[in-house]
């Protein structure tokens, strides 16, 4: 009766003892710039190489700037921490993504993308959006800079096996209605620390029906509602997004065993959910975290606690503000959440015809150099452009604004990113968590709008 | 790592939930390479502000915190941990942690103490109330105590436990079973 988590979890111990952690084996380690150095120094003073550096990729994406990449880094000590990346990769013999390569991007774009990331894997990365690639059935999370350092030396990790929550919805999201919608509205429910302790399998018709980057963009977001991971069991749709990809097997024999990886028909979770995904609707966040979270329908809750006040406050809304009055500064489409090639398409689709409203200034960051490639020979760059929105190079970007892109004091932005919190985006900065449709709809308005109701040109 | 054993100090009550480590520890610091140096922007944007809680100078060398429900939520920055114990804080008392940051304490010799809402409430109020008030955490026994009768049990995994008491290093640990890892790999060519 294992679940899906058992079976990952069970395939890659290393060795287990009563009262202790077990050790789980790493498949696939990914790092980046910002959560690598002080592992790599760790290294290097107790004299310990990188254990498998065939099972270690890295990128650079949080720090990068998404403007003109052939001049130097402004800011000299992000040139420094990417510096310092090209020389600990070279130094341990580590295959890096550097800034102009054309498989360069956000860490969670470009794994599944070379198809590093794959079923029946344990996956980790010092960034807590891991999480992601569950989407492929694979045991992935994020890990501090000093679990980063353990990876590195051991190829392991141990590990407390955490309890499993499986979310089943019911019913098909509506149209309009996207697997960003579709996360939100589950954080809405469950809260920010709903999953604590907890992997999630997310199941059911509406899961089914998602697309790899739709069950990507769920996945991602399983940190948000306090989950130690998510996944989903892979499938056809699955198989069909890996042929051809770069670091996949092909074989037969590989698929035979990726069709095992799914939860036993009887097996027991610790808690379950039940979703009525036929009932949400386009989400809109009003808060500082993500479950603070209302569908764009309605209006700015009545606070009901200090909390709720002080988001208020901080985001500057009146309760009882209808959500569609809700003016914006700024859209940016983009992150490990919602920027890839259907993201872009959905958004661009959306604009397609438009101008964006003069009061706003937008930007796209294509998740990756490749997504980047694929929307211009399809032409998106164009749309964009055409709409008024800025074309950037890919990375991280203004979902935590350690480059350049951030909001000013007081700005408001529409974003299809994953966090909310205060100062996320920039100090004094009111983030409000959407799809790329609702993002692009509200450029163009100025506001936020129902993108189920938009005339499309 | 810095063992941790017994320790006596000054509580500071940071009265809110959801403390995500945004907050702990901006984006814009977390661009050094070193382990050091953070403490200095502990709460950056919090502490511009003068009525802050811990700019309050009664709190001043406070190395207990005490906070709401699902402290240390949101991104997995380690960065959090070490500007929490650079600035002096060496546990944090919550009715509740996320999992990658409490992970993330126990690696830097840093006690998260998860104990009920009524009890985390109450050692609030007491901070609140009595200048200078301090708690001793006594990881032996397992016991929060005050000097005004408080006297708690808190549960933390034994293993845990132990390497916390022994200030031993993850990795050294793992090393010991190198053989495994190398039947594991072996097997799964």
């Amino acid at each position: 009766m294992p679940t899906l988590f058992d079976k990952l979890w069970q395939s890659h111990v290393v060795r287990e003892a009563r009262g202790e952690p077990t050790l789980l084996y790493i498949d696939l380690h990914l790092i980046h710039e910002v959560t690598s150095p002080q592992a790599f120094d760790g290294l290097r003073q107790a004299g310990r190489k990188v254990r498998r550096p065939d099972l270690t990729f890295g990128t650079v994406d949080h720090n990068v700037p998404t403007t003109d990449r052939s001049l130097p880094i402004a800011d000299a000590i992000a040139a420094n921490q990417i510096e310092t990346l090209r020389r600990n990769c070279n130094e341990f013999g580590v295959q890096l993504y550097d800034i102009n390569s054309p498989e360069q991007g956000i860490v969670h774009v470009i794994g599944p993308e070379l198809g590093l990331t794959r079923p029946g894997m344990t996956i980790v990365c010092g960034d807590s959006h891991t999480s992601t690639h569950g989407a492929f059935g694979a045991l992935a999370f994020g890990i501090g800079t000093s679990e980063v350092e353990h990876v590195l030396a051991t190829q392991c990790l141990p590990q407390n096996k955490p309890l499993t929550m499986k979310v089943e919805t019911h019913g098909a999201l509506p149209e309009g209605v996207t697997a960003k919608d579709l996360a939100l509205g589950i954080i809405g429910t469950i809260g920010t620390d709903g999953a604590t302790g907890c992997v999630i399998e997310y199941a059911g018709e509406a899961v089914r029906s998602l697309s790899m980057e739709g069950r990507m963009t769920l996945c991602n977001m399983s940190i948000e509602a306090g989950a130690r991971a998510g996944m989903i069991a892979p499938d056809e749709t699955t198989f069909a997004y890996l042929k051809g990809r770069r670091f996949s097997p092909d074989s037969d024999e590989a698929i035979g065993y990726w069709r095992t990886l799914r939860s036993d028909d009887d097996a027991q979770f610790d808690r379950v959910v039940e979703i009525d995904a036929a009932q949400l609707e386009p989400f809109v966040t009003w808060g500082t975290s993500p479950g603070m979270v209302v569908p764009v329908t309605s209006c700015v809750p009545d606070p009901a606690d200090e909390a709720a006040e002080r988001a208020l406050k901080y985001m500057a809304l009146e309760p009882r503000t209808n959500i569609q009055a809700i003016t914006i500064d700024r859209a940016f489409i983009g992150s490990c959440t919602n920027a890839r090639i259907e993201d872009l398409r959905a958004a661009a689709r959306v604009v397609k015809g438009y101008r964006i409203n003069s009061s706003v200034s937008a930007m796209v960051v294509p998740g990756s150099q490749e997504v980047k490639r694929a929307a211009e020979r399809e032409g998106l760059d164009r749309i964009f452009h055409e709409a008024g929105f800025e074309w950037r190079e890919a990375g991280c970007s203004m979902c935590l604004g350690m480059n350049e892109d951030i909001l000013q004091p007081g700005e408001r932005c529409a974003s299809t990113s994953n966090r909310n919190f205060e100062g996320r985006q920039g100090r004094g900065g009111r983030t409000h968590l959407v799809s790329p449709m609702m993002a692009a709809a509200a450029a163009i308005k100025g506001h936020f709008t129902d993108v189920r109701t938009w005339q499309f040109k | 790592m810095q063992p941790f054993t017994k320790h006596t100090g000054l509580v500071a009550p940071l009265d809110r939930a959801n403390v995500d480590t945004d907050q702990i520890i901006p984006k814009q610091f977390l661009k050094r390479i070193e382990r050091t140096g953070f403490g200095e922007f502990l709460f950056y944007d919090w502490r511009s502000d003068p009525d802050f809680v811990l700019n309050e100078p009664r709190y001043k060398g406070a190395s207990i915190l005490v906070a709401g429900k699902n402290f240390g939520c949101g991104s997995s920055r380690e960065h959090a941990p070490w500007a929490l114990g650079e600035f002096g804080f060496r546990a944090i008392v919550a009715p509740s942690f996320a999992d990658i940051f409490a992970n993330n304490c126990f690696k830097n010799g840093m006690l998260p103490i998860a104990l009920t809402t009524e009890q985390v409430e109450e050692i609030m109020s007491r901070a609140q109330q009595h200048k200078g008030y301090e708690l001793t955490v006594d990881l032996e026994r397992q016991t929060i105590e005050d000097s005004r009768g408080l006297s708690i049990l808190f549960v933390v995994s034994e293993f845990q436990r132990y390497c916390l008491l022994e200030g031993l290093d993850d990795i050294g640990l793992t090393l010991r079973h190198e053989d495994l890892i190398r039947e594991y790999e072996a097997s799964h060519r």
